[in-house]
Protein backbone atom coordinates (compact mmCIF):
# COMPACT_ATOMS: atom_id res chain seq x y z
CA UNK A 1 0.00 0.00 0.00
CA UNK A 2 2.89 2.51 1.16
CA UNK A 3 5.95 1.99 -1.30
CA UNK A 4 9.00 4.19 -0.49
CA UNK A 5 11.85 3.87 -2.46
CA UNK A 6 15.80 5.41 -1.60
CA UNK A 7 14.05 8.54 -0.34
CA UNK A 8 16.05 11.47 0.64
CA UNK A 9 15.91 15.00 1.96
CA UNK A 10 17.99 17.98 2.27
CA UNK A 11 17.37 21.23 4.45
CA UNK A 12 20.43 22.90 2.07
CA UNK A 13 23.71 21.26 3.28
CA UNK A 14 21.73 19.24 6.42
CA UNK A 15 20.16 16.24 5.03
CA UNK A 16 17.30 14.94 6.85
CA UNK A 17 16.88 11.40 5.63
CA UNK A 18 19.18 9.48 3.74
CA UNK A 19 18.06 6.20 1.15
CA UNK A 20 14.90 5.71 3.23
CA UNK A 21 13.55 2.55 1.73
CA UNK A 22 10.30 0.61 3.22
CA UNK A 23 7.15 -1.11 2.56
CA UNK A 24 3.54 -1.13 4.33
CA UNK A 25 1.22 -3.63 3.33
CA UNK A 26 -2.83 -3.37 2.84
CA UNK A 27 -4.27 -3.40 6.45
CA UNK A 28 -1.43 -3.51 8.50
CA UNK A 29 -0.33 -0.53 11.25
CA UNK A 30 3.39 0.26 11.01
CA UNK A 31 5.14 1.84 13.56
CA UNK A 32 7.64 4.23 12.56
CA UNK A 33 10.49 4.35 15.97
CA UNK A 34 13.48 6.42 16.26
CA UNK A 35 15.37 8.98 18.81
CA UNK A 36 14.07 13.00 17.97
CA UNK A 37 15.43 14.34 15.74
CA UNK A 38 16.28 10.84 13.04
CA UNK A 39 13.82 12.43 10.16
CA UNK A 40 10.38 10.85 11.56
CA UNK A 41 8.21 14.11 10.65
CA UNK A 42 10.43 14.24 7.42
CA UNK A 43 9.62 11.26 6.01
CA UNK A 44 5.67 11.36 7.20
CA UNK A 45 5.51 15.01 5.30
CA UNK A 46 6.34 13.74 2.35
CA UNK A 47 4.34 10.61 2.40
CA UNK A 48 1.44 13.06 3.04
CA UNK A 49 2.24 15.18 -0.11
CA UNK A 50 3.40 18.51 2.20
CA UNK A 51 6.92 18.59 0.50
CA UNK A 52 8.62 16.78 -1.89
CA UNK A 53 11.57 14.51 -1.54
CA UNK A 54 14.88 15.68 -2.94
CA UNK A 55 15.37 12.57 -4.55
CA UNK A 56 13.56 8.86 -4.38
CA UNK A 57 9.78 7.92 -4.67
CA UNK A 58 7.09 7.05 -2.59
CA UNK A 59 4.40 5.42 -4.00
CA UNK A 60 0.30 5.26 -2.16
CA UNK A 61 -1.85 2.91 -3.12
CA UNK A 62 0.09 3.11 -6.67
CA UNK A 63 -0.24 6.63 -6.98
CA UNK A 64 3.02 8.70 -6.87
CA UNK A 65 2.99 11.21 -3.92
CA UNK A 66 5.10 13.84 -6.44
CA UNK A 67 3.44 13.25 -9.85
CA UNK A 68 0.33 12.06 -8.55
CA UNK A 69 -0.13 14.39 -5.43
CA UNK A 70 -4.13 15.13 -5.91
CA UNK A 71 -4.95 11.00 -6.54
CA UNK A 72 -2.96 10.06 -3.28
CA UNK A 73 -4.33 13.42 -1.01
CA UNK A 74 -7.72 12.21 -1.75
CA UNK A 75 -6.67 8.58 -0.07
CA UNK A 76 -4.82 9.55 2.71
CA UNK A 77 -5.81 11.01 6.28
CA UNK A 78 -3.20 13.01 7.54
CA UNK A 79 -2.82 13.86 11.68
CA UNK A 80 0.80 16.10 11.98
CA UNK A 81 2.82 16.74 14.33
CA UNK A 82 1.49 19.18 17.52
CA UNK A 83 -2.22 18.60 16.06
CA UNK A 84 -2.81 21.71 13.97
CA UNK A 85 -6.95 22.71 14.13
CA UNK A 86 -8.46 26.17 13.84
CA UNK A 87 -9.04 27.14 17.53
CA UNK A 88 -11.71 29.48 16.00
CA UNK A 89 -13.74 27.20 14.83
CA UNK A 90 -16.62 24.66 16.81
CA UNK A 91 -15.71 20.79 16.15
CA UNK A 92 -18.55 19.44 14.16
CA UNK A 93 -18.49 22.76 11.58
CA UNK A 94 -14.63 22.16 11.52
CA UNK A 95 -15.38 18.63 10.82
CA UNK A 96 -17.87 19.41 8.27
CA UNK A 97 -15.32 21.65 6.62
CA UNK A 98 -12.99 19.14 6.53
CA UNK A 99 -15.28 16.33 4.79
CA UNK A 100 -16.28 18.71 2.48
CA UNK A 101 -12.76 19.51 1.23
CA UNK A 102 -12.07 15.93 0.77
CA UNK A 103 -15.04 15.57 -1.03
CA UNK A 104 -17.90 14.27 0.62
CA UNK A 105 -21.22 15.00 -1.07
CA UNK A 106 -23.29 17.25 0.49
CA UNK A 107 -26.06 14.22 1.53
CA UNK A 108 -23.78 12.10 3.09
CA UNK A 109 -21.64 14.66 5.29
CA UNK A 110 -23.85 14.83 8.37
CA UNK A 111 -23.66 11.24 8.35
CA UNK A 112 -19.52 11.14 8.12
CA UNK A 113 -18.71 13.23 10.14
CA UNK A 114 -21.12 12.15 12.96
CA UNK A 115 -19.69 8.68 12.10
CA UNK A 116 -15.96 9.89 12.98
CA UNK A 117 -16.85 11.52 16.10
CA UNK A 118 -18.92 8.89 16.98
CA UNK A 119 -15.37 6.92 16.68
CA UNK A 120 -13.39 9.11 18.02
CA UNK A 121 -15.48 10.09 20.94
CA UNK A 122 -15.66 13.48 20.76
CA UNK A 123 -19.91 13.69 20.05
CA UNK A 124 -20.15 15.42 23.46
CA UNK A 125 -17.37 18.29 22.73
CA UNK A 126 -18.88 19.18 18.61
CA UNK A 127 -20.28 22.27 19.81
CA UNK A 128 -17.02 23.28 21.49
CA UNK A 129 -14.82 26.02 20.19
CA UNK A 130 -11.47 24.02 19.48
CA UNK A 131 -9.58 26.20 20.94
CA UNK A 132 -10.86 25.93 24.63
CA UNK A 133 -10.55 22.20 24.96
CA UNK A 134 -8.18 19.84 26.47
CA UNK A 135 -4.67 18.71 24.72
CA UNK A 136 -6.77 14.72 24.69
CA UNK A 137 -9.51 16.24 22.85
CA UNK A 138 -7.82 18.17 20.37
CA UNK A 139 -5.73 15.31 19.96
CA UNK A 140 -8.85 13.06 19.16
CA UNK A 141 -10.78 16.08 17.06
CA UNK A 142 -7.04 15.73 14.82
CA UNK A 143 -7.39 11.44 14.42
CA UNK A 144 -11.09 12.37 13.67
CA UNK A 145 -10.27 14.55 11.01
CA UNK A 146 -7.69 12.36 9.12
CA UNK A 147 -10.11 9.71 9.43
CA UNK A 148 -13.15 11.17 8.05
CA UNK A 149 -13.97 10.34 4.12
CA UNK A 150 -12.50 7.18 4.88
CA UNK A 151 -9.27 7.10 3.08
CA UNK A 152 -6.87 4.07 2.49
CA UNK A 153 -3.88 5.12 4.58
CA UNK A 154 -3.56 7.07 7.69
CA UNK A 155 -0.36 8.87 8.40
CA UNK A 156 -0.21 9.34 12.30
CA UNK A 157 2.96 11.96 13.43
CA UNK A 158 3.16 11.44 17.34
CA UNK A 159 -0.72 10.72 17.87
CA UNK A 160 -0.05 10.29 21.75
CA UNK A 161 2.25 13.02 22.04
CA UNK A 162 1.72 15.01 25.31
CA UNK A 163 -1.52 13.19 26.92
CA UNK A 164 -2.41 11.91 29.94
CA UNK A 165 -1.94 8.15 30.36
CA UNK A 166 -5.75 7.52 30.52
CA UNK A 167 -5.91 9.34 27.39
CA UNK A 168 -2.87 7.63 26.10
CA UNK A 169 -4.46 4.33 26.48
CA UNK A 170 -8.23 5.54 24.90
CA UNK A 171 -6.17 6.78 21.63
CA UNK A 172 -4.15 3.61 21.30
CA UNK A 173 -7.72 1.02 21.52
CA UNK A 174 -8.61 3.71 19.06
CA UNK A 175 -5.70 3.24 16.55
CA UNK A 176 -5.86 -0.38 16.97
CA UNK A 177 -9.78 -0.61 15.73
CA UNK A 178 -8.32 1.04 12.93
CA UNK A 179 -6.52 -1.82 11.53
CA UNK A 180 -7.50 -3.86 8.84
CA UNK A 181 -9.96 -0.64 7.66
CA UNK A 182 -7.21 1.32 6.97
CA UNK A 183 -3.42 0.98 6.26
CA UNK A 184 -1.61 3.07 9.31
CA UNK A 185 1.77 4.10 9.94
CA UNK A 186 2.42 5.92 13.06
CA UNK A 187 5.57 7.37 14.35
CA UNK A 188 6.18 7.85 18.08
CA UNK A 189 9.21 7.63 20.35
CA UNK A 190 6.89 5.65 22.78
CA UNK A 191 8.17 2.15 22.89
CA UNK A 192 5.38 0.31 24.32
CA UNK A 193 3.15 1.93 22.57
CA UNK A 194 4.37 0.05 19.27
CA UNK A 195 4.87 -3.17 20.62
CA UNK A 196 0.93 -3.04 21.96
CA UNK A 197 -0.35 -1.51 18.45
CA UNK A 198 1.60 -2.39 15.56
CA UNK A 199 1.96 -5.52 13.50
CA UNK A 200 5.45 -4.14 11.99
CA UNK A 201 7.89 -1.67 12.89
CA UNK A 202 10.70 0.09 10.87
CA UNK A 203 13.28 2.10 12.71
CA UNK A 204 15.28 5.33 12.15
CA UNK A 205 18.18 6.71 13.38
CA UNK A 206 20.21 9.46 12.05
CA UNK A 207 18.18 9.74 9.19
CA UNK A 208 18.78 6.38 7.59
CA UNK A 209 16.75 2.67 8.82
CA UNK A 210 18.80 0.91 10.43
CA UNK A 211 15.86 -2.25 10.91
CA UNK A 212 12.75 -3.41 9.94
CA UNK A 213 10.30 -6.08 10.01
CA UNK A 214 7.72 -8.09 12.38
CA UNK A 215 8.83 -7.46 16.05
CA UNK A 216 9.53 -11.06 16.57
CA UNK A 217 11.66 -11.29 14.10
CA UNK A 218 13.27 -7.92 15.10
CA UNK A 219 13.82 -9.78 18.50
CA UNK A 220 14.95 -12.65 17.02
CA UNK A 221 17.38 -10.70 15.12
CA UNK A 222 19.04 -8.33 17.57
CA UNK A 223 18.47 -11.00 20.94
CA UNK A 224 19.54 -14.56 19.56
CA UNK A 225 19.09 -15.57 22.93
CA UNK A 226 16.45 -16.64 25.24
CA UNK A 227 16.94 -15.59 28.90
CA UNK A 228 16.08 -16.90 32.30
CA UNK A 229 16.25 -14.88 35.48
CA UNK A 230 17.64 -17.50 38.26
CA UNK A 231 17.75 -16.94 42.15
CA UNK A 232 19.76 -20.11 43.91
CA UNK A 233 20.83 -20.40 47.33
CA UNK A 234 24.33 -21.68 46.96
CA UNK A 235 27.81 -21.15 46.64
CA UNK A 236 27.85 -18.21 44.25
CA UNK A 237 30.78 -19.40 42.17
CA UNK A 238 29.70 -22.89 42.11
CA UNK A 239 26.79 -21.97 40.88
CA UNK A 240 27.74 -19.98 37.74
CA UNK A 241 29.91 -22.66 36.87
CA UNK A 242 27.25 -25.57 36.93
CA UNK A 243 25.27 -23.66 35.14
CA UNK A 244 27.43 -22.82 32.66
CA UNK A 245 27.95 -26.65 32.34
CA UNK A 246 24.33 -27.04 31.26
CA UNK A 247 24.52 -27.82 27.40
CA UNK A 248 22.82 -24.84 25.61
CA UNK A 249 24.12 -22.48 27.89
CA UNK A 250 25.41 -19.51 26.25
CA UNK A 251 26.49 -17.16 29.21
CA UNK A 252 25.43 -17.02 32.67
CA UNK A 253 25.75 -13.32 34.40
CA UNK A 254 26.16 -12.69 37.98
CA UNK A 255 23.91 -9.83 39.14
CA UNK A 256 25.17 -10.11 42.87
CA UNK A 257 24.84 -11.83 46.23
CA UNK A 258 22.54 -10.88 48.78
CA UNK A 259 22.31 -13.16 52.34
CA UNK A 260 23.96 -16.00 50.65
CA UNK A 261 20.92 -16.13 47.94
CA UNK A 262 22.60 -15.47 43.89
CA UNK A 263 21.04 -13.79 41.44
CA UNK A 264 21.94 -14.60 37.66
CA UNK A 265 21.07 -14.59 34.50
CA UNK A 266 20.94 -17.67 31.96
CA UNK A 267 21.14 -17.06 28.72
CA UNK A 268 20.81 -20.10 26.15
CA UNK A 269 19.87 -20.57 22.71
CA UNK A 270 16.42 -19.87 21.62
CA UNK A 271 13.93 -22.87 21.40
CA UNK A 272 16.19 -24.74 24.05
CA UNK A 273 14.82 -24.60 27.58
CA UNK A 274 17.21 -25.19 30.06
CA UNK A 275 14.91 -24.95 33.31
CA UNK A 276 14.56 -28.50 33.94
CA UNK A 277 18.25 -28.90 33.85
CA UNK A 278 18.76 -26.01 36.65
CA UNK A 279 15.96 -27.37 38.64
CA UNK A 280 17.68 -30.80 38.43
CA UNK A 281 21.39 -28.94 39.11
CA UNK A 282 19.88 -27.46 41.73
CA UNK A 283 18.20 -30.50 43.35
CA UNK A 284 21.36 -32.52 42.99
CA UNK A 285 23.35 -30.25 44.60
CA UNK A 286 21.34 -29.67 47.57
CA UNK A 287 21.18 -25.60 46.71
CA UNK A 288 17.69 -24.16 46.73
CA UNK A 289 15.72 -22.95 44.01
CA UNK A 290 14.13 -19.73 44.82
CA UNK A 291 13.11 -18.54 41.77
CA UNK A 292 13.43 -19.37 38.18
CA UNK A 293 11.51 -17.08 35.55
CA UNK A 294 11.79 -16.65 31.67
CA UNK A 295 12.62 -13.01 30.66
CA UNK A 296 10.63 -11.84 27.39
CA UNK A 297 13.17 -9.15 25.23
CA UNK A 298 10.72 -6.21 24.79
CA UNK A 299 11.20 -3.71 21.68
CA UNK A 300 12.93 -1.22 24.40
CA UNK A 301 15.69 -3.39 24.46
CA UNK A 302 15.72 -4.11 20.41
CA UNK A 303 15.45 -0.52 19.66
CA UNK A 304 18.04 0.19 22.54
CA UNK A 305 20.59 -2.47 21.18
CA UNK A 306 20.13 -0.30 17.63
CA UNK A 307 20.16 2.48 18.44
CA UNK A 308 23.36 2.23 20.64
CA UNK A 309 25.10 0.30 18.84
CA UNK A 310 24.77 2.77 15.82
CA UNK A 311 26.05 5.42 18.16
CA UNK A 312 29.14 3.09 19.11
CA UNK A 313 29.66 2.18 15.83
CA UNK A 314 30.11 6.30 14.63
CA UNK A 315 31.79 7.04 18.15
CA UNK A 316 34.46 4.37 16.95
CA UNK A 317 35.06 5.80 13.62
CA UNK A 318 37.94 8.41 13.40
CA UNK B 1 -11.97 22.97 -7.90
CA UNK B 2 -13.39 22.55 -4.46
CA UNK B 3 -13.29 26.62 -4.12
CA UNK B 4 -16.35 26.91 -1.86
CA UNK B 5 -15.40 25.11 1.52
CA UNK B 6 -12.45 27.38 1.42
CA UNK B 7 -14.34 30.27 1.19
CA UNK B 8 -16.82 29.15 3.83
CA UNK B 9 -14.17 28.06 5.98
CA UNK B 10 -12.56 31.83 5.90
CA UNK B 11 -16.01 33.52 6.30
CA UNK B 12 -17.08 31.46 9.50
CA UNK B 13 -13.30 32.15 11.15
CA UNK B 14 -13.51 36.22 9.84
CA UNK B 15 -16.92 36.00 11.43
CA UNK B 16 -16.01 33.83 14.83
CA UNK B 17 -12.86 35.85 15.38
CA UNK B 18 -13.25 39.55 16.50
CA UNK B 19 -11.19 41.12 13.65
CA UNK B 20 -14.15 41.41 10.97
CA UNK B 21 -16.36 43.04 13.49
CA UNK B 22 -13.96 45.33 14.50
CA UNK B 23 -12.94 45.96 10.85
CA UNK B 24 -15.88 46.61 9.69
CA UNK B 25 -16.91 49.17 12.55
CA UNK B 26 -13.75 51.15 11.91
CA UNK B 27 -14.64 51.70 8.52
CA UNK B 28 -18.20 52.65 9.27
CA UNK B 29 -17.55 54.81 11.92
CA UNK B 30 -14.40 56.75 9.64
CA UNK B 31 -16.01 56.61 6.60
CA UNK B 32 -19.43 57.75 8.23
CA UNK B 33 -17.30 60.60 10.11
CA UNK B 34 -15.51 61.61 6.62
CA UNK B 35 -19.46 61.63 4.91
CA UNK B 36 -20.93 64.12 7.45
CA UNK B 37 -18.31 66.38 7.29
CA UNK B 38 -17.97 66.73 3.45
CA UNK B 39 -22.06 66.99 3.16
CA UNK B 40 -22.42 69.35 6.19
CA UNK B 41 -19.42 71.37 4.17
CA UNK B 42 -21.38 71.09 0.83
CA UNK B 43 -24.45 71.85 2.72
CA UNK B 44 -22.98 75.55 3.87
CA UNK B 45 -21.14 76.19 0.53
CA UNK B 46 -25.25 75.92 -1.19
CA UNK B 47 -26.85 77.74 1.53
CA UNK B 48 -23.92 81.09 0.74
CA UNK B 49 -24.54 79.96 -2.84
CA UNK B 50 -27.92 81.28 -2.23
CA UNK B 51 -26.70 84.90 -2.06
CA UNK B 52 -24.21 84.41 -4.92
CA UNK B 53 -25.59 82.59 -7.79
CA UNK B 54 -22.26 83.29 -9.80
CA UNK B 55 -20.89 80.32 -7.15
CA UNK B 56 -23.92 78.20 -7.44
CA UNK B 57 -22.89 77.36 -10.84
CA UNK B 58 -19.99 75.39 -9.71
CA UNK B 59 -21.64 73.56 -7.25
CA UNK B 60 -22.85 70.08 -7.96
CA UNK B 61 -23.19 66.71 -5.84
CA UNK B 62 -21.03 64.52 -7.75
CA UNK B 63 -17.64 66.92 -7.67
CA UNK B 64 -18.22 68.05 -4.32
CA UNK B 65 -19.95 65.18 -2.20
CA UNK B 66 -19.39 61.89 -4.46
CA UNK B 67 -15.17 62.24 -5.36
CA UNK B 68 -14.02 63.80 -2.46
CA UNK B 69 -16.33 60.77 -0.65
CA UNK B 70 -14.58 57.73 -2.71
CA UNK B 71 -11.33 59.37 -2.22
CA UNK B 72 -11.27 59.37 1.31
CA UNK B 73 -12.57 55.95 1.42
CA UNK B 74 -9.62 54.61 -0.42
CA UNK B 75 -7.76 56.18 1.67
CA UNK B 76 -9.59 54.01 4.56
CA UNK B 77 -8.85 51.02 2.65
CA UNK B 78 -5.14 52.04 2.36
CA UNK B 79 -5.29 51.01 6.13
CA UNK B 80 -7.58 48.79 6.83
CA UNK B 81 -7.33 46.10 4.01
CA UNK B 82 -3.89 44.99 5.07
CA UNK B 83 -5.49 43.98 8.42
CA UNK B 84 -8.30 42.10 6.43
CA UNK B 85 -5.71 40.23 4.48
CA UNK B 86 -3.21 39.64 7.40
CA UNK B 87 -4.36 36.44 8.72
CA UNK B 88 -5.06 34.40 5.67
CA UNK B 89 -1.80 32.67 5.17
CA UNK B 90 0.52 34.17 8.08
CA UNK B 91 -2.01 32.63 10.51
CA UNK B 92 -2.01 29.22 8.94
CA UNK B 93 1.18 28.94 8.56
CA UNK B 94 2.03 30.02 12.30
CA UNK B 95 -0.17 27.35 13.61
CA UNK B 96 0.61 24.76 11.18
CA UNK B 97 -2.80 24.20 10.16
CA UNK B 98 -1.53 25.30 6.33
CA UNK B 99 0.12 21.39 6.73
CA UNK B 100 -3.16 20.07 6.85
CA UNK B 101 -4.77 22.82 4.44
CA UNK B 102 -1.96 21.77 1.83
CA UNK B 103 -2.76 17.99 2.12
CA UNK B 104 -5.93 17.63 1.97
CA UNK B 105 -7.39 16.88 -1.91
CA UNK B 106 -7.36 20.81 -3.16
CA UNK B 107 -4.99 22.31 -5.64
CA UNK B 108 -3.52 25.44 -4.48
CA UNK B 109 -4.94 27.57 -6.63
CA UNK B 110 -8.17 26.78 -5.07
CA UNK B 111 -7.47 27.33 -1.25
CA UNK B 112 -5.82 30.86 -3.13
CA UNK B 113 -9.32 31.50 -5.22
CA UNK B 114 -11.66 30.35 -1.86
CA UNK B 115 -8.97 32.75 0.47
CA UNK B 116 -9.15 35.59 -1.71
CA UNK B 117 -12.78 35.91 -2.32
CA UNK B 118 -13.93 35.50 1.51
CA UNK B 119 -11.68 38.83 1.92
CA UNK B 120 -13.27 39.95 -1.08
CA UNK B 121 -17.00 39.69 0.10
CA UNK B 122 -15.87 40.75 3.28
CA UNK B 123 -14.79 43.77 1.78
CA UNK B 124 -18.11 44.02 -0.48
CA UNK B 125 -19.82 44.13 2.52
CA UNK B 126 -17.92 47.31 3.64
CA UNK B 127 -18.41 49.13 1.00
CA UNK B 128 -21.93 48.19 0.96
CA UNK B 129 -22.77 49.67 3.91
CA UNK B 130 -21.86 52.98 2.68
CA UNK B 131 -24.82 52.89 0.10
CA UNK B 132 -26.41 54.51 2.72
CA UNK B 133 -24.88 58.03 2.09
CA UNK B 134 -25.58 58.47 -1.72
CA UNK B 135 -29.30 57.48 -0.18
CA UNK B 136 -28.74 60.42 2.23
CA UNK B 137 -28.13 62.55 -0.24
CA UNK B 138 -30.92 61.41 -2.92
CA UNK B 139 -33.10 62.37 -0.25
CA UNK B 140 -31.66 66.40 -0.36
CA UNK B 141 -30.53 66.94 -3.44
CA UNK B 142 -30.11 65.74 -7.13
CA UNK B 143 -27.88 63.11 -7.86
CA UNK B 144 -25.98 61.62 -10.82
CA UNK B 145 -26.23 57.72 -10.46
CA UNK B 146 -23.65 57.23 -13.49
CA UNK B 147 -20.74 58.42 -12.00
CA UNK B 148 -21.42 56.64 -8.04
CA UNK B 149 -22.25 53.89 -9.93
CA UNK B 150 -18.47 53.40 -11.60
CA UNK B 151 -17.48 55.20 -8.37
CA UNK B 152 -18.52 51.91 -6.92
CA UNK B 153 -16.99 49.48 -9.61
CA UNK B 154 -13.56 51.44 -9.21
CA UNK B 155 -13.39 50.94 -5.31
CA UNK B 156 -14.84 47.37 -6.16
CA UNK B 157 -11.31 47.09 -8.45
CA UNK B 158 -9.29 48.61 -6.00
CA UNK B 159 -9.58 47.21 -3.08
CA UNK B 160 -9.61 43.86 -4.86
CA UNK B 161 -5.93 44.94 -6.19
CA UNK B 162 -5.46 45.72 -2.20
CA UNK B 163 -6.55 42.39 -1.07
CA UNK B 164 -4.51 40.33 -4.07
CA UNK B 165 -1.01 42.32 -3.14
CA UNK B 166 -2.10 41.46 1.02
CA UNK B 167 -2.94 37.64 0.11
CA UNK B 168 0.96 37.80 -1.24
CA UNK B 169 2.40 39.38 1.94
CA UNK B 170 0.42 37.01 3.92
CA UNK B 171 2.04 34.18 2.19
CA UNK B 172 5.81 35.09 2.33
CA UNK B 173 5.63 35.40 5.84
CA UNK B 174 4.35 33.57 9.08
CA UNK B 175 3.94 36.76 11.12
CA UNK B 176 0.88 38.51 10.35
CA UNK B 177 2.14 42.29 11.30
CA UNK B 178 5.00 41.42 8.71
CA UNK B 179 2.29 40.90 6.79
CA UNK B 180 0.37 43.80 6.78
CA UNK B 181 3.04 46.35 7.46
CA UNK B 182 4.38 44.48 3.89
CA UNK B 183 0.92 45.21 2.30
CA UNK B 184 0.77 48.59 3.54
CA UNK B 185 3.81 49.65 2.26
CA UNK B 186 3.46 47.92 -1.43
CA UNK B 187 0.36 50.08 -1.65
CA UNK B 188 1.47 53.51 0.09
CA UNK B 189 4.79 53.06 -2.49
CA UNK B 190 2.32 52.45 -5.20
CA UNK B 191 -0.09 55.35 -4.50
CA UNK B 192 2.84 58.15 -3.80
CA UNK B 193 4.72 56.91 -7.27
CA UNK B 194 2.32 59.08 -8.92
CA UNK B 195 3.18 62.02 -7.37
CA UNK B 196 6.47 62.03 -8.40
CA UNK B 197 5.05 61.39 -12.13
CA UNK B 198 4.28 65.32 -12.12
CA UNK B 199 7.97 66.53 -12.11
CA UNK B 200 9.62 63.49 -13.84
CA UNK B 201 7.63 64.71 -17.26
CA UNK B 202 8.08 63.33 -20.20
CA UNK B 203 7.71 59.18 -20.65
CA UNK B 204 9.23 58.16 -17.33
CA UNK B 205 6.38 60.62 -15.61
CA UNK B 206 3.51 58.70 -17.71
CA UNK B 207 4.84 55.38 -16.84
CA UNK B 208 5.01 55.78 -13.11
CA UNK B 209 1.50 57.96 -13.22
CA UNK B 210 0.04 54.53 -14.86
CA UNK B 211 1.70 52.87 -12.26
CA UNK B 212 -0.50 54.80 -9.43
CA UNK B 213 -3.35 52.93 -8.04
CA UNK B 214 -4.99 56.46 -7.48
CA UNK B 215 -4.68 57.67 -10.55
CA UNK B 216 -6.57 55.08 -11.98
CA UNK B 217 -9.07 55.04 -9.40
CA UNK B 218 -10.36 59.21 -10.02
CA UNK B 219 -11.60 58.47 -13.42
CA UNK B 220 -14.14 56.12 -11.84
CA UNK B 221 -15.42 58.65 -9.40
CA UNK B 222 -15.75 61.29 -12.17
CA UNK B 223 -18.14 58.61 -13.87
CA UNK B 224 -15.73 58.12 -16.64
CA UNK B 225 -15.26 54.01 -16.91
CA UNK B 226 -12.24 53.53 -19.09
CA UNK B 227 -11.18 49.52 -20.20
CA UNK B 228 -6.96 50.87 -19.78
CA UNK B 229 -8.18 51.65 -16.03
CA UNK B 230 -10.17 48.15 -15.60
CA UNK B 231 -7.49 46.78 -17.36
CA UNK B 232 -4.95 48.05 -14.99
CA UNK B 233 -6.64 46.65 -11.93
CA UNK B 234 -7.22 43.19 -13.30
CA UNK B 235 -3.75 43.16 -14.36
CA UNK B 236 -2.58 43.60 -11.13
CA UNK B 237 -4.95 41.27 -9.51
CA UNK B 238 -3.51 38.75 -11.75
CA UNK B 239 -0.21 39.20 -11.63
CA UNK B 240 -0.31 39.47 -7.52
CA UNK B 241 -2.19 35.95 -7.59
CA UNK B 242 0.08 34.37 -9.88
CA UNK B 243 3.42 35.56 -7.15
CA UNK B 244 1.39 34.56 -4.42
CA UNK B 245 0.71 30.91 -6.24
CA UNK B 246 5.04 30.69 -6.44
CA UNK B 247 5.16 31.76 -2.82
CA UNK B 248 3.09 29.03 -1.70
CA UNK B 249 5.00 26.63 -4.14
CA UNK B 250 8.46 27.59 -3.08
CA UNK B 251 7.18 27.42 0.72
CA UNK B 252 6.80 23.53 -0.36
CA UNK B 253 10.10 23.22 -1.34
CA UNK B 254 11.81 24.62 1.55
CA UNK B 255 9.43 23.01 4.13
Amino acid sequence: MIEVERLTKSYGPLTAIRDVSFSVAPGEIVGFLGPNGAGKSTTMRILACFMPASSGTVRIAGYDVFRESLKVRKRIGYLPENVPLYVDLRVAPYLDFVAEVKGVGRAERRRRVAEAMERCLITDVQHRLIGRLSKGYRQRVGLAQAIIGDPEVLILDEPTLGLDPKQITEIRSLIKSLAGRHTVILSTHILPEVSMVCSGVVIINQGSIVAQGPIDTLVDQFFPTARLEVEIAGPPAAVHDGMRAIPGVVAVEGLGVTDGVGRFVVESARGRDVRGEIFALAAQQRWSLLELKRVGTTLEEVFIRIVAGEQAADEARP
Amino acid sequence: MRVWPIFKKEMRLYFTSPIAYVVVAIFALIAGYFFYSIFAFFTLASMQSMMNPAMARELNVTDSVVRPLFSNISVILLLLIPLVTMRLFAEERRSGTIELLLTYPVRDGAVLAGKYLAALVLYALMLALTLLYPGIVVAFARLEWGPVATGYLGLLLMGGTFIAVGLFASALTENQIVASITTFGILLMLWIIGWSADYAGGAWGKVLQHLSILEHNDNFAKGVLDTKDVVYYLNFIALALFLTLRALEARRWKG
